[in-house]
């Protein structure tokens, strides 16, 4: 036992690998939050009345509501006047097309992020966020070929104004929550995506988000419409510098898929998750929510989390096309003293729509890990199936993981199944695999992969070998 | 060469091996044989460091070196390997990825390079023929729904795999059906070399007819009671330990 114990306290202190700051100027506006901010985010990215007046609501409405406080979660309060709402590498792009700043290009190369285009053999096209600016969106001109739009929603509302207009807040409405209303009031970059019909967007889309700036706040907002018949897989994947105090995100994603369309959409987040006593880190609060519009149209989330402080979210979809199909693959890691309070939302509103939910929650340390989800059947959604799986995993005995499946079935012909289950790993073993020559990290590294291998390989192969060394990583020093 | 000496060890405050003496060297084989709870399993987890198990006295040394001193998992590095009286069960983990995880970790240990994935899978194939290993079971997670002698023949294929100069078969004869003890008995022995030596704890003079120790011992309440050649297991087969146990009270 003190053999463990020794092994417990030596990777316990192993650091953060992502936790480097870059050492460029940031154009950052005061901190606090007012109409005036808000006036003046607009006015920083030139943006449009129409959009402005979004914005103007979204705070109004925003000032109404209180922060929810029904997550499994001990959240510290947060002050949202003592953030600031822009914080911009000063000019990231200069007047040549293409040139970046040096160090941001080190920044995104330790982060193994392809930003030139030599690696085109890497076959995925990139659009890097920096705090709150898109910095270089790579491939564009192979993607414009295609009649793909993939660029920063900045760029999207000066050069693609109607498609904005069309879809944003079509998905996740500023009334929708409290994070929603913040995000829409001051959300300042992000990736926008268009697929025109019948088309398949022939390379992964990725974008890479950073927090960099100290005492900022990353909104990005995240917009894709794959229309008729067209094909897109996205990666999302995040990373921030290690801080003290917390650093808040919240950030929109939202998807519409049309009819036969179909969207792969799927994140590894490791964001900064605090020390091993449980300070600083990032909250991360985001609402993702897909709408599969049209007829046999299909929606998959997949997200293996390893980071943050906390992490509270519900990547959903809402399934009124008739025949829709919507899927959602889950693994949720939690050690020290991180929390997650995650899972999904199926709504199911079309005729004989399928849902499939399967969720790996892998709790150690002090960690606390819940898994929320709800599956609706409205009463025209006839046929309608849904199938949850949610399996937890515990590392130790100070961790907690706690399952709320919730069901509200309006419809006879629908068929729901949940199925749970709770397991833990064993001395047992681990002391076989010792036995065998397997060193304690790395068997646990093989039973964690071992359980969330399901979920694992519904990733691209690239993101699927690094969420692997992810869960390894994270989870080193959580057994003794 | 393994030796054992004066060896006190205990498990949950109670003492269980009360002064083992045991000299093992290579090539030889040694049964070890006692009545439940005599200690026998204790003796094979202790020399692999289970850490359940507290050595309070005594000392073990393997080619000279300092066992006791050695994690678990270098003590398997220096070619100890124990077929455990109850194979663990590890869902999720397929025992092809298993295998190659701990042979890739006892050749970074002697400073090679990880085996390459296709003389890994020959050698997967050419190991599980030695004890008539079902191609499917290699690809299940690691003891899963694997029968009873399944396990225990299971564990002689990974005995096959990494190949250790000194193998502890912990009952493995238990729970195997006349035919099954032939496979992973002659197994056993296509697998040892002039070098590989055993130590062999069974109930039962059955396993033993294949495996033909060298040296049988019989272990009681902590300590070995007595030592002989085969003919002490042979012994016990017709009379049982009463005798023994007799003797020691006398």
């Amino acid at each position: 036992m003190e053999e463990k114990n020794s092994f417990v306290r030596e990777v316990a202190e192993k650091k953060y690998e992502y936790g480097f700051t870059t050492d460029v100027q940031t154009d950052i506006i005061e901190k606090g939050l007012s109409e005036d901010v808000v006036r003046l985010i607009s006015r920083k990215k030139e943006e449009p009345e129409w959009l402005l007046d979004f914005r103007l609501k979204a705070y109004r409405y925003w000032l109404t509501l209180e922060q929810p406080t029904w997550g499994h979660l001990k959240m510290p309060p947060i002050d949202y006047q003592a953030i600031s709402y822009f914080a911009a590498p000063a000019s990231p792009k200069s007047s040549k097309a293409g040139e970046i700043d040096p160090e941001l290009m080190k920044t995104f190369d330790k982060l193994g992020i392809p930003l030139e285009e030599r690696m085109a053999l890497a076959g995925t096209a990139v659009d890097a966020v920096m705090d709150s600016v898109s910095v270089k969106t790579t491939f564009r001109e192979k993607l414009r070929e295609k009649g793909i739009i993939f660029c920063s929603i900045s760029e999207a509302v000066r050069e693609h104004p109607d498609l904005v207009r069309e879809y944003l807040g079509s998905v996740v409405p500023y009334r929708d929550n409290f994070f929603a209303a913040l995000n829409s009031a001051v959300f300042s970059d992000g990736s926008f995506v268009y697929i025109p019909k019948g088309v398949r967007c022939p390379m992964e889309l990725s974008t890479y988000f950073r927090i960099n700036a100290r005492g900022t706040g990353q909104f990005e907002r995240t917009l894709i419409v794959c229309d008729d018949d067209a094909y897109v897989s996205y990666l999302e994947g995040c990373t921030a510098p290690m801080r003290d105090e917390n650093q808040l995100h919240a950030a929109i994603v939202e998807i519409v898929v049309k009819e036969r369309a179909e969207v792969k959409y799927s994140t590894v987040q490791n964001w900064y998750p605090g020390d091993s006593e449980g300070k600083g880190g990032v909250l991360n609060l985001v609402t993702k929510r897909g709408h599969l519009r049209g007829a046999n149209s299909r929606l998959s989330w997949t997200q293996v989390e390893t980071g943050s402080a906390i992490t509270w979210k519900y990547p959903s979809c809402i399934l009124s096309g008739d025949g829709s199909q919507a899927e959602f693959y889950s693994v949720a890691v939690t050690n020290n003293y991180q929390q997650a309070d995650t899972g999904t939302k199926m709504i199911h509103l079309g005729k004989n729509t399928r849902s499939t939910i399967i969720s790996k929650g892998i709790s150690a340390g002090r960690s606390q890990n819940a898994y929320r989800g709800l599956v609706r059947v409205a009463p025209t959604a006839d046929g309608a199936r849904n199938y949850s799986s949610c399996d937890s995993l515990l590392l130790g005995s100070r961790c907690g993981a706690h399952t709320f499946p919730y069901m509200d079935v309006q419809n006879e012909t629908a068929v729901v199944e949940h199925e749970a289950t709770t397991s833990k790993i064993s001395e047992d073993q681990l002391f076989y695999c010792n036995q065998r020559g397997i060193s304690t990290e790395e068997a646990v590294s093989l039973i964690v992969n071992g359980y969330a291998k399901e979920v694992i390989n519904k990733l691209p192969m690239e993101f699927a070998v690094e969420a692997q060394k992810l869960l390894g990583v994270s989870l080193e020093g959580s057994v003794g | 060469m393994l030796e054992v000496k004066n060896l006190h060890a205990s498990t949950g405050g109670k003492e269980i091996l009360k002064g083992v003496n045991l000299t093992v060297r290579d090539g030889e084989i040694h049964a070890v044989m006692g009545l439940n709870g005599a200690g026998k399993s204790t003796l094979s987890n202790v020399i692999v460091g289970h850490p359940a198990f507290e050595v309070t006295q005594g000392s073990i040394t393997w080619n000279g070196k300092d066992l006791l001193a050695l994690k678990p998992e270098e003590r398997a590095h220096e070619g100890i390997f124990l077929s455990f009286q109850q194979p663990i069960e590890i869902p999720g983990v397929s025992m092809v990825n298993f295998m190659r995880a701990a042979l890739n970790a006892k050749r970074k240990y002697q400073g090679l390079d990880p085996m390459p994935a296709g003389d890994f899978l020959k050698l997967m194939r050419e190991k599980r023929a030695i004890v008539e290993l079902d191609s499917k079971l290699a690809s299940r997670s690691v003891n899963e729904g694997f029968s009873g002698g399944e396990k225990k023949r299971n564990e002689i294929f990974q005995m096959a795999m990494l190949e250790p100069k000194l193998a502890i078969l912990d009952e493995t004869d238990s729970g195997l059906d006349v035919d099954a003890l032939r496979i992973v008995a002659e197994g056993f022995n296509k697998l040892r070399t002039a070098e590989t030596s055993a130590i062999v704890i069974t109930h039962y003079q059955r396993l033993l007819d294949y495996l033909k120790p060298d040296v049988v011992h019989v272990l009681i309440d902590g300590r070995i009671v007595r030592t002989g050649g085969p003919e002490l297991a042979a012994e016990i087969e017709s009379r049982g330990f009463d005798w023994i146990i007799k003797g020691i009270k006398d």
